[in-house]
């Protein structure tokens, strides 16, 4: 590792002491404020002064912190300076932060980002979100390219629910005469493409069971055990595959793409745009699906995964 | 164990984190709840609504008190500020009650002679209430030390760092052992500081060595 | 101060507290959650505690145990046991009663403690029985501190019983959950609101029992045991 994070991290036991035994000598402004980082976010921006540091954050989901990695080891190898402050929340805790400047970089999702900024908007297509995108994102932010590679919401059912029923598109879901529930994140109750969507555009009617693991485990979980006949799952969730979910599609689009798009400070020069672009330019839907299993099956960092992947594809 | 090997930095830093969240937060209760607890204990008037404002305040759910906190103090959501604030608050709910009880059960004897020897009322407080007080606040301190550092991991759902992030990361990507750490770390953090608190106790208040910690 | 009002009028508005998920459902499965936790744990702790408080045996075990599990993390032991048992009520209900036992554990033996060792002395000096003491003077009067503790620990769940939507359960937190994911802060505000006053609902509730608790003819100190 290039950052000597690691060798002062074994010395938690004294940092413990020393904040056990001197609690008055520690700032808590300061000290979260440091603390809130990645492994490498305290220790490369000490010198630095957090002048020239990019600072690019990730939201409270891990495929999104692994996205934030690649560009942050993409942009160091070029030797930029990067802050790294992962994990905040949802939209409503970050964007703030984006649009006040205390955020560089942020790996966004195209559809998702629009419907936040503009609840009308009517663009389906990703070309058509890139370019509202544009329009709608506050003075001083901008869209980079977005990326091949799309994690949207998807209407999962078991394979054998899928041939008892022969499911292959959510329309096929009127022909279901028992009580259809799905389970998702609660704000997608309130989604375009949740409930109202699915009565609108397929005439089908189904009740959200709300878990907030974000298509996780849980979510997956409740799917096989049969709580659900229905799980919102983030199309780039490997579990999709593992457990031999079919994806029902959707011939209406009612779900809206949401191609990995950055969303950059003007802090974020041309070059440094560019290169993220280059990162962008390799992340297909399979590479992301790829780079999410190697997390959630071989429980790797953020950081193996993304140092494995960029060397993998010349980036490094 | 082996996500733990793995990923040491990133415990080290959660803890950290924590820590720097919690502790403030303890500290600032104890220096809260005092004056308070010594005016519900000397106002037999104020006695019935601290107490009772104290005891509700601890209903109050930890979730929205974090995002409701940054609307009324004016700070980002996100600001480590927020939740060392609304620890502190629960802190104080719990503590105003131990320490207006601990005063309480100052015998009048050991006061009448400290007034009969003009004692400044200041001075009594510091040196014959406050001791004689001491046992049943350090008992209430404890709780609030351990509850503190528990509830600290709540904030994570908001994105706001401490061990709490390996619940919501673990429970995302469905890692049990990053869980289980999450949970083992708070609890020996918890226990730890509470062994502290005795120890403490013991050096400033020798004369309760004898008796075994409650 | 705006957001508030908006909180309130949420509160007050008729159309939502109609319906499988208006506020009237989740209010009363919100506290249903709560009482059932509490009742749990109380099966658990009481006897413990009594067993504790009348004998003098293991206590230094039961403050301990009970100072672990008031460390233990809700949310931690939300996503643990949501992740191996699944959604519903299984995992929440496992984390709540968690978290309600170390208030009635450490209320169900102090209340036995508080009892004057004379009067047990007078009790056994007239003959009365172990069982005899147990029942006829301890259980009674520790009654009221033990009330105070199963009230310490219903105000803790029925606030910590928000957590329940986060592994697909209901009661009041799916408005909280909702409304954060949405910025719909009314709804979420709102719904803090209706959990701090289904708290109030509970404790004066508990009020009453633990006057109801105090033994004709007894006179104990107004002062509960904050466990």
């Amino acid at each position: 590792m290039k950052n000597p994070t690691r060798r002062s991290a074994l010395a938690l036991a004294a940092v413990a002491a020393l904040a056990l035994t001197g609690c008055g000598s520690s700032d808590p402004l300061g000290g979260g404020d440091t603390a809130s980082g990645s492994p490498s976010a305290t220790g490369g921006t000490g010198g630095a002064g957090g002048g020239d540091a990019l600072v690019i954050g990730s939201q409270q989901y891990y495929s999104n912190e692994i996205i934030a990695e690649l560009y942050a080891q993409a942009l160091e190898a070029e030797g930029y300076t990067v802050e790294r402050e992962y994990q905040i929340g949802q939209r409503e805790v970050y964007l703030p932060e984006v649009e006040s400047g205390a955020i560089d970089v942020m790996p966004e999702y195209g559809g998702n980002l629009l419907q936040y900024y503009d609840a009308e908007a009517t663009a389906t297509s990703p070309e058509d979100i890139q370019a509202a995108l544009a329009e709608v994102l506050p003075q001083g932010l901008r869209p980079l390219e977005p990326a091949e590679a799309t994690d949207q919401d998807s209407y999962n059912v078991t394979r054998e629910f899928a041939e008892k029923h022969s499911l292959t598109t959510l329309a096929d879901l009127q022909n279901v005469d028992e009580q259809l529930k799905v389970a998702a994140n609660s704000e997608f109750e309130t989604r375009p493409y949740g409930p109202a969507g699915l009565k609108e555009a397929y005439g089908v009617d189904v009740t959200v069971v709300p878990v907030e693991d974000s298509g996780g485990p849980l979510t997956v979980k409740a799917l096989v055990d049969g709580d659900v006949q229905l799980a919102d799952i983030y199309s780039a969730d490997p579990s999709i595959a593992a457990e031999d979910l079919v994806t029902l599609e959707d011939p209406e689009n009612l779900i809206l793409p949401q191609n990995v798009t950055p969303i950059v400070s003007d802090a974020v020069d041309e070059q440094a745009a560019a290169v993220i672009e280059e990162v962008n330019a390799k992340l297909t839907p399979e590479e992301l699906i790829g780079l999410n299993r190697q997390s959630v099956e071989k429980e790797a960092s953020s950081e193996d995964i993304a140092q494995a992947w960029l060397s993998g594809q010349g980036l490094s | 164990m082996n996500w733990v090997l793995d990923n040491l930095p990133l415990i080290a830093d959660r803890t950290w984190a924590h820590l720097a969240t919690s502790l403030p937060a303890i500290l600032a209760a104890l220096l809260i709840s005092l004056p308070l607890g010594w005016l519900a204990h000397r106002y037999r008037a104020l006695n019935g609504p601290v107490l009772t404002g104290a005891g509700l305040m601890y209903a109050i759910p930890s979730l929205p008190l974090f995002i409701v906190l940054p609307v009324l103090i004016g700070t980002g959501v996100r600001d480590v500020v927020n939740v060392v604030v609304a620890l502190t608050l629960y802190g104080v709910a719990l503590l105003v009650r131990s320490v207006a009880d601990g005063l309480d059960g100052v015998p009048p004897e050991a006061r009448s002679a400290a007034v009969a020897l003009g004692y400044p009322p200041l001075r009594r407080f510091l040196t014959v209430d406050l001791p004689l007080a001491g046992p049943v606040i350090l008992s209430g301190l404890r709780v609030v030390a351990v509850s503190t550092v528990s509830l600290c991991t709540v904030g994570a759902v908001l994105g706001i760092p401490s061990l709490g992030l390996l619940f919501t990361d673990g429970f995302q990507r469905g890692i049990l052992a990053e869980i289980l750490t999450g949970i083992v770390l708070t609890v020996v953090l918890a226990l730890a500081l509470d062994r502290l608190l005795v120890a403490l106790g013991r050096l400033a208040m020798p004369w309760t060595r004898a008796e075994v910690g409650a | 101060m705006n957001q508030l009002w908006e909180a309130v009028l949420w509160c007050l508005d008729p159309t939502n507290w109609t319906g499988p998920s208006g506020i009237a459902a989740r209010s009363l499965e919100h506290l249903g959650y709560t009482l059932l936790a509490v009742a749990i744990a109380a099966a658990i702790a009481v006897p413990i505690g009594w067993w504790v408080g009348h004998t003098g045996k293991g206590r230094g075990a039961a403050v301990a145990l009970s100072g672990a599990a008031r460390a233990l993390p809700t949310l931690g032991v939300l996503t643990l046991t949501g992740l191996l048992l699944g959604i519903g009520l299984a995992a929440p209900m496992t984390a709540f009663v968690i978290l309600a036992i170390p208030s009635i554990l450490a209320a169900a033996y102090a209340g036995f403690e508080a009892v004057d060792r004379r009067v047990i002395d007078a009790a056994r000096a007239q003959g009365y029985t172990g069982t005899q003491v147990l029942w006829q003077i301890e259980v009674p009067l520790g009654l009221p501190v033990l009330v105070g503790g199963l009230r310490s620990a219903a105000l803790q769940v029925v606030a910590t019983a928000t957590l329940a939507a986060y592994v697909g359960a209901g009661g009041l937190g799916r408005y909280l959950f909702l409304g954060l994911k949405t910025q719909d802060y009314a709804m979420m505000l709102g719904s803090s609101l209706l959990v701090v006053a289904l708290a109030l609902v509970l404790d004066g509730a508990f009020a009453l029992a633990g006057r109801a608790a105090v033994p004709r003819g007894v006179t104990v100190a107004r002062r509960g045991v904050n466990a």
